[in-house]
């Protein structure tokens, strides 16, 4: 049972709204591994992460979750992860200029510490391929080292921890099919059709 | 930049899940516990502490004892601090102290009553405010404060002994 005195001490408790922000602090003071912040775009919302290096992952929040992408991030690259909106001003703005068709090279750095060995090397190649452009799985296997390797390369794309910036899209099967994509593909047959001068996503 | 990272042996969740769950009872703790004007500057004390040490947290089940317990240690560095402090160094001046409740008024106002929790002996005073700010079971008491579980009931009882005859007044 609740006394008087307690039931007063709870109405009375001093109350905060906002509370301070923490995530400058952390960042000025070294402390702050992964930042991450959502951006609302054409194709739905996404999460965007970046690490002192550069953007370390790029995650469609309806196909992935929003909770998980964090905890694979805090188990794989730090947990120290805050929410930081100022951190992912750079991604944010060349994302935006991109889907409104003013944008055809992104420039932010990236942190490729997610991928390794082949898979790397798959998407650094997949990397290179330009706006409006398209490659094949054989060709990306190719330039990573192994010709014969075109379903793997495959994996190595379906598991691109930053789709759209590093444009897995833009890899077909050799006899002009879509493939796969991470996102599902009608994001990958929109991010193609944006590309190839079809109308617009967004207006500028 | 060549960090090296060391392994924590615990599935630690991302530092932000902590701050969504506790960030704000831990602030209207601090405010409990220093007052309004200090407790901003505790509270990023407390956290930019807390992710300091996050990685190499050995235990991850109960993450709101952790960080009440470092919340609670500012505090206390915070007050010795200030008593240290000679009165009147240049810079900023002095915060005029929350003036006492008018003695033999009618009741407390809603910051009096807090303000008299503040004048409690330290032990009773941040018990009380784990327990009726951050909501507490006595188990995450005596954790935080690093007491029995008997003496965490013992000193939220004492201290609404005495706050119940002050607020009778």
């Amino acid at each position: 049972m609740m006394t008087e005195i307690e039931h007063e001490l709870r109405r009375r408790a001093p109350r905060t709204d906002p509370v301070p922000d923490l995530s400058q602090a952390a960042a000025a003071a070294g402390l702050l591994d992964v930042a991450f912040a959502t951006l609302d775009s054409p194709l739905g919302t996404l999460l965007l992460a970046t690490t002192p290096r550069g953007l370390v992952r790029l995650a469609y929040v309806d196909h992935e979750g929003a909770d998980s992408v964090l905890e694979q991030l805090a188990t794989k690259v730090s947990p120290r992860i805050l929410a930081a909106r100022h951190e992912l001003d750079e991604p944010r703005r060349e994302l935006d200029q991109y889907f409104a068709g003013a944008r055809r090279r992104f420039e932010l750095p990236l942190d490729w510490r997610l991928t390794h060995g082949f898979t790397r090397r798959v998407l650094q190649a997949t990397a290179n391929v330009p706006y409006g452009a398209t490659s094949t799985y054989k060709q990306v296997a190719a330039q990573a080292g192994s010709p014969l390797a075109f379903r793997a390369a495959g994996n190595a794309l379906g598991s691109n921890p930053i789709p759209i910036v590093v444009p897995c899209h833009r890899i077909l099967h050799s006899g002009g099919g879509l493939g796969g994509y991470t996102g599902g593909l009608e994001r990958k047959r929109l991010l193609l059709a944006v590309e190839s001068g079809q109308p617009r996503l967004a207006d500028p | 930049m060549a960090r090296r990272r060391v392994p924590s042996p615990v599935r630690l969740p991302p530092f932000q899940t902590l701050l969504d769950a506790h960030g704000r009872d831990v602030h209207r703790f601090l405010i409990a516990s220093v007052g309004a004007t200090d407790a901003d500057d505790c509270y990023q004390e407390t956290w930019l502490a807390a992710l300091r040490a996050y990685p190499r947290l050995h235990d991850a089940s109960n993450l709101k004892s952790w960080i009440f317990t470092v919340a609670h240690r500012k505090a206390i560095d915070h007050v010795r601090a200030r008593r240290r402090a000679p009165v009147a160094v240049g810079g900023e001046p002095p915060e005029p102290s929350p003036a006492p409740a008018a003695p033999g008024g009618a009741g407390l106002g809603d910051d009096d009553l807090w303000a008299r929790v503040r004048e409690l002996p330290p032990k009773q005073r941040t018990a009380v405010a784990l327990r009726y700010v951050a909501d507490a079971g006595y188990d995450e008491i005596s954790a935080v404060m690093g007491t029995s579980e008997d003496a965490a009931r013992r000193n939220v009882h004492e201290a609404l002994k005495r706050l119940r005859t002050e607020y009778r007044r």
